[in-house]
């Protein structure tokens, strides 16, 4: 079981599409793939895109809130895309709700 | 309650077992017909403590990870157990945002969504000896 990355810059903004299961194995893999991606070049915003996640456990949480306080400390912003319903129960039960935008 | 059916497998602590965990969990369960959302439920609540046992039981180390379910008419009973560590303080462990871990970016939600996704979450643990964690699911009829 595996999570696919796919990353997209345009001008300011970094979309990261992820699509599969993102549990704390597949959090390892993909995390430093971000950073090194926030790091390259100036990003104002970062979107992540979860339409094609189908599962999401604390892993995910913590994906989530260590990017948002890394994008945040070059002064950037952090919103969420496309979360499922079952995703959407655990994002709202963490409070990441309360620190970024979910569309 | 009379059981109907029951399983116990054993695992090494590595997390490419965190998915096999969940996935089995959910293909026993099938038999009792639980609903997408129960069952999404329950796979969470297994990811939550098989990735406990490998990152904190074993701390990421060498181990066996136990697992045993027990089927009844209308619900499911979940026991995970790793001969790890332990917990020293199992109260301050339940607390939401608690972690001993927050260099690996844990955020300390494990044991709420556990609790908050299932219908009983009951932990025994002892340091230096290990963690059993017991939970319960009721399905819902549609
Ligand atoms: N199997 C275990 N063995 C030893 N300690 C554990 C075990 N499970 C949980 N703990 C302890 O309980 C704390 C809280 O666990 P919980 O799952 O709620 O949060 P977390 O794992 O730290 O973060 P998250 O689950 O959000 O990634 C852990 O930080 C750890 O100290
Ligand atoms: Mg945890």
């Amino acid at each position: 079981m595996t999570l696919d990355i796919t990353i997209k810059q345009e001008n300011q903004v970094l979309t990261v599409y992820l699509k599969g299961e993102l549990d704390h194995h597949a959090v390892s893999k993909i995390k430093d793939t971000i950073d090194l991606n926030i790091l390259k070049a100036p990003v104002k915003k970062l979107v992540l895109d979860m339409s094609g996640v189908t599962f999401m456990d604390s892993s995910g949480i913590g994906l989530i809130v260590g990017r948002f306080n890394r994008i945040r400390s070059f002064g950037g912003s952090m919103t969420i895309k496309n979360p499922s319903q079952t995703l959407l129960k655990i994002l709202k039960m963490s409070g990441i709700d309360q620190l970024m935008k979910i569309n | 309650m009379q059981p109907i059916n029951r399983m116990k497998i054993e695992f090494d602590s590595k997390s490419t077992n965190e998915a096999f965990a969940r996935v089995v969990v959910a293909a026993f369960a099938a038999q009792l017909d639980p609903t997408l959302e129960d069952l999404a439920d329950l796979k969470t609540s297994v990811s939550e403590a098989v990735t406990n046992a490998i990152i904190h039981g074993y701390e990421q180390k060498t181990g066996t990870i136990y697992m045993e379910c027990i089927l009844y008419s209308n619900s499911i009973k979940v026991i995970i157990e790793d001969h790890g560590i332990g917990i020293e303080d199992i109260e301050k462990a339940k607390t939401p945002a608690f972690t001993t871990k927050p260099e690996l970016e844990r955020s300390g939600m494990g044991f709420s969504v556990m609790e908050s996704f299932m219908d009983t979450l009951h932990i025994e643990s002892e340091k230096g000896k290990g963690t059993k964690i017991i939970m319960t699911k009721r399905f819902s009829r549609d």
